[in-house]
């Protein structure tokens, strides 16, 4: 495990791997379509409108899986003082923040048919919309510093300060959601739903998470080379100066 | 000891001097009360039960004037470079200056609020939940707000950068300030509200204090 | 026929699965064309000679 701690053996495992994951995501988010869209039989409820399931909730559980690892690259970063933490999570927010604008835009997608509007204060989606603005606040602040490591310093302190803090929000919105009650919140909860319907989901979930592995790894790369390529050119400049 | 009392006099000192000072703040934070009914309309109905909300998001706000000068300038003059030196813990420097920046803002925001919130109509019964609900919830805004400022100090314009941190931060506080004066207004019981805002303001004392110092340490070249 | 219908739903079951499916796509071609253009200035950086 240590052997990969090293960004050049990082560099060359995960130029391996990538093709593969990205192959596992793209079959298993095939397959889960096709299963989700054709094969699931339709809610007896919500009729074919529940179908949005399988692209909201993976979004969804994306955009909180990817603040997790973040959070953790970045602790471990803090911790063991190793720059492949920063790097991860400077790689990973902006597929979070894309994930967490896909859960929202598909929430609202299947809210107009199901709530009649296409927005509501509904607890899950306004602590996805705060989700979302902490992911960008995370971006512009790695945006904003010129100098590598001490963006990287100052993003870890974010990442962590926002990690402490989601569950936090999460709380205080739905204690606010019940203070204002009227908003009905469709289930998603998994174990009641038939197996034919909960199949897709799981698949669609794991593709989900296996893309963004692929992801991470192609933008991980492109980081680790960005670095280097830049200390290549400040000694081809010194050597010129 | 006293280098943190002596810190802390530097910076009221400081940030009363530095153009307007406390008043910024606050006078930010009636400007909003007072825009409000001409948005809105004058009706009081709405109003009063559009209060809790305004005076909490103007409260957001006004805690964000005088944030960029918390650590900016002792990051530029080199002042942090002496205190990173100093035998005072690092932690206790956060201490001192969140302190500063909430006696010379907060503070006055929670006197300010009840004089102001009759003209939103709200029952003088409620003032008191008014005051209390700032006075337990600024001191948290004032933390989290320090710690943005120390890690987005030394960023150019940095000013929209830390407006965009700290606020979703904050939004706990505005849920349960707001709620608890919502509470007061529909004659239930605001405690739990209150209890939940010194939650919220003691998690964000620790966290913010522990993530500013840590900031300060590292926010070097 | 009644496939691409969704059951009346398909004003909102499709754009959806299209939204989705766009996203992903432009994030991973995005993420992939970086990668290809920043390998290409560090093997050209690293071989100044080869440059054609």
């Amino acid at each position: 495990m240590l052997h990969y701690a090293n960004p050049q053996n990082f560099l060359n495992l995960a130029r391996r791997l990538t093709p593969w994951f990205f192959g596992a995501g793209i079959a298993m988010i095939a397959v889960g379509t096709y299963l989700g869209l054709v094969i699931a039989p339709p809610d007896y409820q919500q009729g074919d409108a529940f179908r949005i399931i399988y692209v909201h909730v993976p979004a969804a559980w994306m955009s909180l899986f990817v603040y997790g690892s973040m959070a953790v690259a970045s602790a471990s970063a803090f911790i063991f003082k190793h720059p492949l933490g920063d790097v991860a999570a400077k790689a990973a927010a902006p597929a979070g923040a894309v994930f967490t604008a896909l859960a929202l835009a598909t929430g609202m997608l299947w809210g107009k048919p199901m709530w009649g509007t296409w927005w509501v204060w509904d607890g899950r989606l306004t602590s996805e919309l705060i989700l979302l603005f902490i992911y960008i606040a995370y971006i512009a602040l790695w945006d904003a510093i010129d100098e590598p490591t001490r963006a990287a310093r100052m993003a870890r302190i974010l990442c962590l300060v926002g990690a402490i803090n989601v569950p936090i929000i999460h709380f205080s919105v739905e204690w606010w959601q019940t203070l204002h009650q009227g908003v009905t919140v469709f289930r998603t909860d998994g174990p009641q739903m038939p197996a034919s319907m909960l199949t897709p989901l799981l698949i669609m979930a794991l593709g989900y998470t296996v893309f963004f592995v692929g992801l991470l790894f192609v933008r991980m790369r492109t980081e680790i080379l960005a670095r280097r390529l830049r200390t290549l050119r400040l000694n081809i400049e010194g050597a010129f100066a | 000891m006293r280098a943190f009392t002596a810190l802390l006099l530097r910076d009221i000192v400081l940030s009363l001097r530095s153009g307007g000072g406390a008043w910024l703040g606050a006078g930010f934070f009636v400007l909003i009360i007072a825009l409000a009914p001409l948005g809105l309309g004058p009706e009081p109905a709405l109003l009063k039960s559009a209060a809790p909300g305004l005076i909490w998001i103007a409260a957001l706000l006004a805690t964000l004037l005088g944030l960029e000068r918390v650590i900016e300038p002792d990051l530029q003059d080199g002042t942090l470079d002496l205190l990173r030196m100093s035998a005072l813990p690092l932690e206790f420097v956060v201490l001192a200056k969140v302190l500063a920046h909430w006696l010379t803002n907060g503070l006055v925001i929670c006197v300010l609020a009840p004089l102001v919130s009759p003209m939103l109509f709200v029952d003088a019964k409620a003032l008191w939940v008014v005051a209390a609900s700032l006075l337990l919830g600024t001191p948290g805004l004032s933390f989290i707000g320090t710690a943005g400022a120390a890690v987005s100090a030394g960023v150019r314009r940095g000013g929209v950068l830390l407006a965009l941190i700290v606020l979703p931060l904050n939004i706990p506080a505005l849920i349960f300030g707001a709620g608890a004066i919502n509470a007061v207004q529909h004659g239930s019981d605001p405690r739990q509200a209150l209890l939940l805002l010194a939650a919220f303001s003691l998690i964000a004392a620790v966290v913010a204090s522990l993530a500013a110092a840590a900031a300060l340490r590292l926010n070097e070249d | 026929m009644s496939f691409f219908d969704m059951g009346g739903y398909a004003a909102y079951v499709w754009p959806a699965y299209i939204l989705s499916a766009l996203a992903l796509t432009v994030l991973g071609i995005r993420s992939w064309r970086a990668l290809r253009r920043v390998e290409r200035l560090v093997a050209l950086s690293e071989n100044p000679e080869k440059q054609t």
